[in-house]
């Protein structure tokens, strides 16, 4: 029954797309909050070298080592990285552009001339082989488990553990890194674990995804939940939601659609971020459209009190705070005109004269116009 | 045994010898000696550039210093951390981190926690009454984005409040504030120093140190005074502080002789 479900391509193929998308999105949060993503995506490249390195040392296509070449390598990116910042002649954008790249591409190098006839190859490489993960298995107490679900399920417990039990330590470092070096908190070591995790993950997530669909995985989800939220924990539990969701309704749709399944999984990660953009509840486009209206409408409705307590106490109110003065004086055209009184009637800010021409303050309005006029008074 | 390391100047609330400070092998800060007694809300004041900044993180431990020692009621920073409370300029972080206004004070109770360990309810009765005292309460929900610069420098001087500190460093704490903001901040650094524990901020405002502050250190790259506001504050050394640009300030009401301290406010 478990084996039947262990081997069976449709429950394992989206259950690793889902375990790299919690493994990846779990780090990729904090890289994404502390404004390293083109980290991540310097990591999931270069780690290509940490794997080459070790199988032809090793020989071997699964060996633990991989984990601590992959780790190496990560580590090895942002210290070069950090290397050429620091000389002072590279902006750090610039140089984790100049490191990766030059790591990846000894990595091919290495495996055109060494290993023409391993497995390895350059679509493997970037898009990996999700289709295929089920293939591998070991036979765990008898029962034989893909060996991605193995070590994705280890991955994404270790990183789930690491931002549970470091939760607070994570957040300041991330927030404050300086207050958090004061306390006696060293965001240096939780970054370059965070860092060391990551490459873990990029190497674990490899075969599966590969280096460029891996980036998705890492940064997308993190990047839509931040919009969709203002606390860092329902940050990281929507990015692990969005991450599942993707790599389900990306299975689905390749399946339908007959494409690639890395590849769908990826673009759902990015129609959520677009949705995100689009219809987050504060920082969405469309809400943010609304705020603006309802802001114009605002000033609008305090343009008419101030106007019309500027006036009102005037001899010349009687030319003042009328409705054609606000056609006149304001040069507001009509739309605007019965608009604007429609909505200062509704919030009872001003009244209108028995023949539809002079305006009235109401005591609302009045009030309104003197926070308007000296806001101090308000506090 | 081990030898208990000797304590060194006990009697100074901060007490620095020799210290230079360099960001990649260019120092910034050149052979400061300072001085400060316990007790007194002090100003660190100077041009932009001047070192300010770097000083009090090197206080912290978060720079290295090239030479030099740094000693806090006797003992060094690494001793003292909890002793130590710590407002960064505003413009150190990014306020667009997906947090609380509580959430941010709470923060400052981390040291006192430890690894590990998770902020509970006893500290976010802390945090909450720290929030009051700002004048903050309302807000404590509010995500941090939503604040003005005002309500947000507010939120970090909570969270150095609820450290519960001895010695308070605060790096330009009323820069872009409104006034009431400006009000709040230095009734509550009065407060701290009625209370006997010694504040030293960076200031940026010429015209109002003499009347908030009771000690001075002027800074610029080396340090060029330092003492009882009273005995400090001339036109000589704001002169040698800020040089050509002291033009630009009002001379008129920079004293040439030491002026009568006004404790105002
Ligand atoms: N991280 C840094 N790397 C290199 N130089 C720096 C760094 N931070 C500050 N500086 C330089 O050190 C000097 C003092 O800076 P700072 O302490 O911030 O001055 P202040 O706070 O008095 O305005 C300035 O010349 C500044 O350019
Ligand atoms: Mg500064």
């Amino acid at each position: 029954m478990l084996e039947a479900l262990l081997t069976n391509p449709s429950v394992v193929v989206p259950l690793v797309g889902a375990l790299v998308g919690v493994a990846s999105s779990l780090v990729g949060t904090f890289l994404v909050l502390r404004g390293s993503s083109l980290l991540a995506d310097a990591i999931s490249h270069s780690v290509l070298l940490g794997i080459v390195l070790v199988y032809l040392v090793t020989g071997d296509q699964y060996s633990p080592f991989f984990i601590a070449g992959a780790a190496a390598v990560g580590l090895l990116t942002v210290f070069l990285t950090e290397l050429l910042t620091r000389s002072g002649r590279v902006k750090a954008d610039a140089a984790i552009g100049l490191v990766y790249p030059f790591l990846f591409a000894i990595a091919v190098v290495l495996i055109n001339v060494f290993a023409r006839n391993v497995h390895i190859d350059t679509d493997a490489v970037l898009l990996g082989e999700i289709g295929f993960s089920w293939l591998d298995t070991v036979s765990v107490g008898g029962v034989e488990v893909p060996n991605a679900l193995m070590t994705l399920g280890a991955v994404t417990l270790l990183n789930a553990l690491f931002v549970g039990l470091f939760y607070k330590e994570l957040k300041l470092a991330t927030f404050d890194p300086g207050l958090a070096a004061a306390l006696g908190f060293s965001p240096v070591l939780l970054y370059y674990l965070l860092l060391g995790l990551t490459s873990v993950t990029a190497v674990t997530a490899f075969d599966a995804v590969g280096a460029v669909l891996l980036v998705a995985f890492i940064i997308v989800p993190p990047s839509a939940a931040y919009l969709l939220t203002d606390t860092l924990w329902k940050t990281l539990a929507l990015g692990v939601g969005i991450a599942v969701a993707s790599s389900l309704l990306g299975y689905l749709a390749a399946i339908w659609l007959n494409v690639s399944i890395g590849g769908t999984m990826a673009v759902c990660t990015g129609v959520f971020l677009v949705a995100a953009f689009l219809f987050g509840p504060r920082y969405g486009l469309v809400a943010q459209r609304a705020q603006r209206r309802r802001q114009q409408g605002e000033n609008a409705a305090r343009t008419l009190v101030v106007h019309l307590y500027n006036h009102e106490s005037k001899e010349e109110a009687g030319r003042e705070n009328s409705v054609s003065a606000l056609r006149q004086h304001l040069r507001w055209d009509d739309a605007k005109v019965s608009q604007v009184t429609a909505v200062g009637r509704e919030q009872g800010l001003i009244t209108l004269g028995p023949k539809r021409e002079r305006l009235f303050l109401t005591d609302a309005g009045r009030r309104l116009a003197r926070e308007v006029w000296e806001p101090w008074r308000r506090e | 045994m081990p030898q208990p390391t000797p304590r060194h100047e006990p009697n100074l609330a901060l007490h620095i010898e020799d210290l230079t400070v360099a960001y990649n092998d260019k120092p910034v800060l050149w052979d400061i000696d300072i001085n400060v007694p316990p007790g007194v809300l002090a100003a660190i004041i100077g041009p932009n550039g001047a070192g300010k900044s770097t000083l009090i993180k090197a206080v912290l431990g978060l720079l290295k210093p090239s030479a030099g020692h740094i000693y806090l009621h006797g003992e060094p920073y690494a001793k003292q951390r909890r002793r130590v409370g710590y407002v960064p300029q505003r413009s150190s972080v990014d306020w667009d981190f997906p947090t609380t206004a509580l959430d941010v004070v709470t923060m400052g109770l981390y040291g006192q926690l430890g690894w590990l360990r998770r902020p509970g309810r006893a500290a976010r009765t802390k945090a909450l009454s720290a929030l009051e005292q700002v004048g903050m309460a309302d807000y404590a929900e509010r995500q941090i984005s939503q604040l003005s610069g005002g309500q947000q420098q507010r939120v970090f001087l909570a969270r150095a409040l609820v450290q519960d500190a001895q010695v308070y460093f605060m790096d330009e704490p009323m820069a872009g504030v409104d006034a009431t903001t400006e009000r709040v901040i230095i009734g509550l650094l009065k407060k701290l120093r009625e209370q006997g524990k010694t504040v030293i901020v960076v200031h940026h405002d010429l015209q109002t140190v003499a009347t908030y502050f009771d000690f001075l250190l002027l800074l610029n790259v080396r340090l060029i005074a330092q003492g009882k506001t009273s005995e400090v504050y001339t036109a000589e050394n704001l002169r040698a502080a800020y040089g050509g640009q002291i033009a630009l300030l009002q001379t008129a009401q920079i004293p040439q002789t030491p002026p009568t301290v006004a404790e105002t406010v």
